[in-house]
């Protein structure tokens, strides 16, 4: 599904990602933890098609296709999801109309009819009954004033309406209580199909005990420096990152 | 396209054609002969001379105000025309007879002239350069009651009110620009709604300046008597000269018992070349009304998108008690446009309340200021006011700035003020697109979230038509 060959990424002209290569195929979870600074939030916002990234070499395949040259927009019609670590706050524009416009965004795209606003509020019903999401954020503006863990929620709650192949979500459990990480690791269990991948951007190892991941990819500073399988998260949480770090050093040494 | 459409939408700015039409003009200049010439060319009552030459002997004492946090390069007053109208024959009993280049222009405009648009209930009063053309859905109005013509046409008909409230909410000598407006103004447009009359229709006026070395100093009148109401639109576009337009205008609104008046704007005049700044219409505008009578409400929107400078204040006397005065207000400067526009709202009756909401947005190397009063009188008691002002600032080269300025007499009163500053950013853009949505809806969809609370106020066909028009103004600014 998704095929990152040897991805370097500047900003501002300083080098964060040097050389990543990653391939997920359909149906996979996989996780990508790391130190601050390593480049997680910078390899999500590339994916995603943040225009302040520059792309100095390498590729991202999605479903057989060079994206790099797409739009963020045109990223998301194709499928792509990314949830944000820190969603912004838009006002005066209603969580619902905005679900409903972004909804349609993608259905126009594909040339499918516009979805009608009783078929719209059924569906948004039942996905925040899903999110167990209380009917008042509707109404509510766009993460306007919304706690952290609303924030979030309501990020898992627009990738149940987006329905994507391919989700990355960019430490959406940071900021979260124990029950509410239960809520959106639930909420990401029951969205996760055999048809859809993602990639679960994360500092700690709480949210993999909820979603089990195919593969654990360590990064460090802008290189994966170890793949495992969910054993290897543990092993983070108990020992941190500096024997990686250490094994790194010996191996250019 | 709808006619709506067609008439605030511009993109580049498509207003920029000149209608070669003859006209008739004065010399450039103005002095006591200039202000006789007006008086004689447009057949006046007497004491219209009277009010024109005070009002211009006013002026002459008068300087013209520099507290605005404004720049431009001192007026020429002698370098203006302040009397140009389309040559035509004396009295236009049918719109057919006005000369076809200018039923033309307003064509292109999208104004709906044609009876045909009765549909979407509105009446227009056209104002081209500084002289009335023609008005619409006479008829229909008529039955009802309601008045709407040319202040031209008001003076011969109805001098005793005109008389009795020109200059009543305004006078001459407020300020600079209304003494010059109040000695040369050379038309405008009068409303009466009669006592419990709800008016039919939507009042609307289109100003259009076409020529080159005019200025346009229009008068509105609106008396609206005991128990009624009138929704009353404006919008206003010019082309594209190099040069800059002076259009100096006075508003004067009176309620009187339980009366309620709503005036909406979409200013759209040119505002200058984007890069360079030459060219634009200087905008002073006075507008006032006077909730004269108990329950009386006076409701003001703007949406303020053109003019290379922007000077305007559109106020309410709340003199009468339980009277509730309103200013939503959108102004957008991009290029290099300067605005400095708010509100003042006089709390002199009883238990009178106002609410100020003001958006400001200022792209690329605009400055854009918000200038209010709130002020209660020392009798008014038990008054309120509640003020929202809120600037979004796209790009690092523009300004905004609050002058907010309250004055509390008597403790029963209460006042609330929030103000706000938010950029537009690539985050939030980033967000948007991230979701799906394009470029321009994501624009338009933070830009319109901002405005939401003062578009809501539009009468319902523009309010579409004006979100459109913010985001086109925005979309060379961003990204």
């Amino acid at each position: 599904m998704l095929i990152i060959d040897n991805l370097h990424v500047n900003i501002d002209g300083k080098p964060i990602l040097k050389g990543i290569s990653l391939k997920i195929a359909k149906g996979e979870i996989h996780a990508i933890m790391g130190p601050n600074g390593a480049g997680k939030s910078t390899l999500a916002k590339v994916l995603a098609g943040h225009p302040a990234y520059e792309v100095i070499e390498g590729s991202i395949q999605f479903e057989g296709k060079d994206i790099l040259e797409l739009e963020p927009d045109e990223r998301a019609h194709l499928g792509i999801f990314m949830g944000f670590q820190y969603p912004v706050e838009i006002s005066g524009v209603s969580n619902a109309d905005f679900l409903k416009a972004a909804l349609n965004a993608k259905r126009k795209a594909h040339e499918l009819p516009l979805i009608e606003e009783t078929a719209f509020q059924q569906l948004l019903d039942e996905k925040m009954k899903l999110m167990e999401i209380r009917s008042e954020f509707k109404e509510r503006h766009l993460n306007d004033g919304f706690s952290g863990g609303e924030k979030k929620r309501n990020e898992i709650l627009q990738m149940a309406v987006l329905e994507p192949q391919f989700a990355i979500l960019d430490e959406t459990d940071s900021g979260l209580d124990i029950d509410a990480m239960r809520v959106v690791a639930r909420g990401m269990n029951l969205i996760m199909n055999p048809n859809m991948s993602m990639l679960l951007i994360t500092h700690y190892q709480r949210l993999l005990e909820y979603i089990e991941p195919h593969y654990v990819h360590v990064l460090v500073d802008g290189k994966i420096a170890m793949t495992g399988n969910a054993s290897l998260s543990l092993k983070l949480e108990s020992e941190g990152y500096d024997w990686i770090r250490a094994g790194q050093l010996e191996e250019t040494a | 396209m709808s006619s709506t459409e067609q008439f605030i939408n511009p993109q580049p700015y498509k207003y920029d054609f000149v209608t070669d039409v003859e006209m008739d003009s004065l010399p450039k200049g103005i002095n006591e002969e200039t202000i006789h010439a007006i008086w004689q060319k447009k057949q006046e009552p007497d004491f219209m001379l009277d009010f024109r030459l005070k009002s211009y002997r006013t002026w002459l004492t008068m300087q013209e105000p520099t507290w605005a946090n404004i720049n431009y390069p001192p007026i020429d007053y002698q370098n203006i025309c302040y009397y140009t109208a389309p040559k035509k024959k004396p009295k236009l009993n049918d719109l057919s007879e006005v000369d076809p280049a200018i039923l033309a222009t307003f064509e292109r405009l999208g104004i709906p002239l044609d009876e045909q648009k009765r549909l979407s209930n509105v009446a227009v009063d056209l104002v081209f350069d500084s002289v009335s053309i023609g008005t619409t859905f006479h008829k229909k109005l008529e039955e009802a009651g309601v008045v709407l013509c040319s202040m031209t046409e008001a003076l011969h008909r109805y001098p005793d009110l005109v008389k009795k409230y020109l200059g009543s909410v305004v006078p001459a000598g407020d300020n600079f620009f209304s003494a010059l407006n109040s000695a040369v103004f050379s038309d405008g447009s009068f409303v009466y709604i009669p006592k419990g009359v709800k008016s039919p229709l939507e009042l609307s006026t289109y100003f259009r300046i076409n020529d080159k070395e005019s200025g346009q100093f229009e008068r509105t009148l609106i008396i609206a008597e005991e128990g009624s109401s009138v929704s009353y639109l404006e919008g206003c576009t010019a082309p594209a000269f190099d040069n800059n337009q002076l259009h100096a205008a006075v508003v004067e609104l009176v309620a009187l018992d339980r009366a309620e008046i709503k005036y909406s704007t979409v200013q759209n005049w040119y505002p200058g070349d984007r890069q360079t700044g030459v060219g634009g219409i200087y905008n002073f505008v006075t507008k006032r009304g006077r909730c004269q009578g108990a329950y009386s409400k006076i409701s003001w929107t703007q949406v303020e998108v053109g003019a290379a400078i922007t000077w305007k204040y559109p106020s309410c006397i709340l003199q009468g008690d339980n009277s509730v005065g309103e200013f939503y207000s959108v102004a957008l400067t991009h290029g290099k446009m300067q605005a400095d526009t708010g509100t003042k709202m006089i709390h002199l009756g009883k238990n009178t309340r106002s609410t100020i909401v003001s958006k400001g947005i200022s792209a690329d190397k605009s400055h854009n200021s918000y200038r209010g009063a709130v002020i209660m009188a020392p009798r008014a008691e038990n008054c309120r006011n509640y003020t929202q002002c809120d600037s979004m600032l796209v790009g690092n080269n523009c300004s905004a700035n609050t002058f907010p300025c309250i004055e509390v007499g008597n403790s029963s009163n209460q006042v609330e003020h929030e103000a706000s500053t938010s950029k537009l950013n690539e985050e939030q853009l980033f967000y948007l697109r991230a979701r799906g949505l394009s470029l321009e809806d994501a624009i338009s969809m933070i830009v319109n979230g901002f405005c939401k609370d003062v578009i809501r106020q539009l009468p319902l066909e523009f309010a579409k038509e004006v979100e459109s028009l913010l985001t086109l103004k925005l979309e060379n600014s961003v990204g």
